[in-house]
């Protein structure tokens, strides 16, 4: 049974479908990237599978139960954590507190116990910060781990939200358009974390725009224009494919 | 005690110093102040916590202030003997929760014992808290500010317009709160040095609590909301749910602070359920740095401390209107981050925070 099920996928926008009857199954350990020209409905797409939106139509099923329609808090309880097109780091954290928020649907102290520092709440707090720290040491950037995550450049927030999204124990991880803003070089260094990050058993859905990295690491690609899927395959088939040239390069 | 309260000891120290300076000077009547300065400051942490921490604002935080001192007040005074004989009066009577008296002339009294209406009036503004928090708190920034104020400004007419809550009059003539056999909260002066410990250590615990909730798997979700919903959301933080329940348990600091002040000064007023109490709250709470409990909790103590005093004179709201129009547009990042490697109070968590790994490290 494949991990994600989109089945028949709409979102209406007023006037706009901006989603239109797409479908695509995403195999557990696979990597598979969603590319398309601006406006195909990418980011949409993802909203959809993260609870952002609802669907007008159609389905999504996870590890064959229906997500669509939760919320997205309740969509990342299921194993679904994500990473945003404009880095969304906490502001008035630290590195490691940003982290160690994404340790929240694994945890379950509440107000009392956090006011009263019952032991049960020092043993969780001890076992989020060994974890997130190990986390940020994954990620390379252990020695950030007390800066305030705001003062961090802009490729360690990247690292800082994706170590938090790791921090969930997904099972499935969305990346939306990871690579924007990096350069060639730390755009390569993406892909090998990447790879990384698939070995831990993580299965993932990304968003992307730069072609070297989706062409590099993608097991499988789909790919969509305004709204619609018109092809999915592996990358070597989907260079070729005549209509996804004609997407991308014009007639 | 875990070295990060080690920062509350200077402040422990602080407290007993100054009443012994008082006692020395001759000044104990300060202790009165400084007593009612940390009740009022019981209600700005809890603010700090909803507005700095959590993001949302309250502009109706002196509304659970007054349904905690008036109904306590309420409670504890007004007669229940015409009722003695109805089901509800007698049942509350065989719990243990009301108090057989007699008034100045002797006669009988039957009113609901300090305790049971403290518990009444603190569960009753985490309920109005509760009821109002589920719709308002969907709304944002100065949308949420006028909402809350229109709170503040019916529970302020309420008390104004209700014969049972004294009108402009007030409620006077409140009981002292027993604590323990021969100390209770209440303004008598052979209490005075006692109840101005008591108040300290509510107001010291409660801090407490609250920077235990800061630094906890709750309070990092509530930083986060602050930070970010969308991403809290995202990273699982059920962010209807945590601020409703960050809004309930301000009000039930501020409920608490009305409670314990009402039986100090033996009575409460409708100025203090007034918009511009509310107002002053906020402005307090922007003073000490929003997300800075230690400035909050300086700067509640030290204004109130001046205000109570009448250093301010009857410019006293106009005063903290202006403060509060000379912090946003000068230091909006609170009064300390004037001041040259301000923030003293986190650096100096962190300086024991980074001691302390250091020793864990093998």
């Amino acid at each position: 049974m494949s991990l994600l099920a989109i089945e028949h996928l709409g979102k209406r926008f007023g006037g706009l479908q901006a989603v239109d009857d797409v479908g695509f199954t995403l195999a557990r350990g696979a990597i598979k990237a969603v590319i398309g020209p601006n406006g195909a409905g990418k980011t949409t797409l993802f909203n959809l599978i993260a609870g952002m939106l609802s669907p007008s139509s159609g389905a999504i099923l996870f590890e064959g139960q229906p997500i669509h329609g939760l919320q997205p808090c309740q969509v990342a309880r299921r194993g679904i954590a994500r990473t945003f097109q404009n880095i969304k780091i906490f502001h008035g954290m630290s590195a490691l507190e940003n982290v160690m928020v994404g340790r929240h649907v694994r945890t379950g102290v509440g107000f009392f116990g956090a006011m009263l520092r019952t032991p049960a709440c020092r043993r969780e707090e001890r076992a989020i910060r060994e974890r997130s720290l190990e986390l940020l040491d994954f990620m390379g950037i252990a020695d950030c781990a007390d800066t305030p995550a705001v003062n961090l450049d802009f490729g360690r927030q990247r690292a800082v939200e994706l170590a938090r999204a790791l921090a969930l124990e997904p099972t499935l991880l969305l990346l939306d358009e990871p690579a924007a803003g990096l350069n060639i070089y730390e755009t390569a260094e993406l892909g090998r974390l990447i790879g990384r990050i698939r070995d831990l058993g993580v299965t993932i859905l990304l968003v992307e725009h730069d072609m070297s990295l989706v062409m590099d690491i993608s097991d499988e690609i789909v790919v969509l224009s305004f709204g619609r899927k018109i092809a999915e395959d592996v990358p070597e088939v989907i260079q070729k494919h005549p209509e996804v040239v004609k997407v991308y390069l014009g007639d | 005690m875990p070295a990060k309260n080690f920062v509350f000891l200077p402040i422990v120290a602080a407290v007993v110093l100054v009443q012994l300076f008082t006692a020395a000077s001759g000044s104990a009547y300060y202790l009165t102040q400084l007593t009612m300065a940390a009740y009022y400051s019981l209600l700005i942490v809890g603010l700090c916590v909803l507005m700095g921490y959590a993001g949302q604002i309250s502009l109706g935080h002196a509304g659970f202030f007054a349904i905690g001192g008036y109904l306590s007040a309420a409670l504890t005074v007004r007669d229940l003997l015409p009722w003695a004989e109805s089901p509800v009066v007698r049942f509350l009577d065989a719990l243990g929760c009301l108090a057989h008296g007699q008034d100045l002339y002797g006669a009988q009294l039957l009113t609901v014992a300090p305790w049971a209406a403290a518990a009444a009036a603190v569960i009753a503004a985490a309920l109005v808290a509760l009821v109002l928090g589920v719709p308002v708190l969907k709304l944002k920034g100065h949308y949420l500010a006028m909402a809350t104020l229109g709170f503040g400004i019916i529970v302020y007419r309420l008390v104004l317009a209700s014969e049972y809550f004294g009108e402009a009059d007030g409620i006077s003539g409140v009981p002292g709160f027993p604590l323990l056999p021969g100390l209770e909260v209440s303004g008598d002066s052979a209490g005075r040095v006692a109840n101005y410990y008591v108040a300290w250590a509510v107001l010291l615990l409660a801090v407490l609590l609250l920077r235990h909730l800061i630094d906890s798997r709750p309070g990092r979700a509530l930083r986060a909301i602050h930070g970010s919903p969308e991403a809290a959301d995202a990273m699982g933080v059920d962010v209807a749910r945590y601020k409703l329940k960050v809004f309930v348990l301000s009000a039930v600091y501020a409920a608490l602070a009305g409670v314990l002040m009402t039986h100090y000064n033996g009575g409460i007023g409708p100025s203090e359920a007034g918009v511009m109490k509310s107002v002053r709250w906020v402005a307090i709470v922007a003073v000490g740095g929003m997300a800075h409990l230690w400035g909050a909790l300086t700067m509640g103590v030290l204004l109130n401390f001046l205000s109570l005093r009448g250093v301010f004179g009857s410019y006293d709201d106009a005063v903290f209107a202006l403060i509060l129009i000379a912090i946003m547009l000068y230091a909006p990042g609170g009064i300390f981050s004037l001041v040259p490697g301000g923030r003293w109070g986190e650096r100096l968590a962190g300086l024991v925070r980074r001691g302390k790994s250091g020793e864990a490290a093998p």
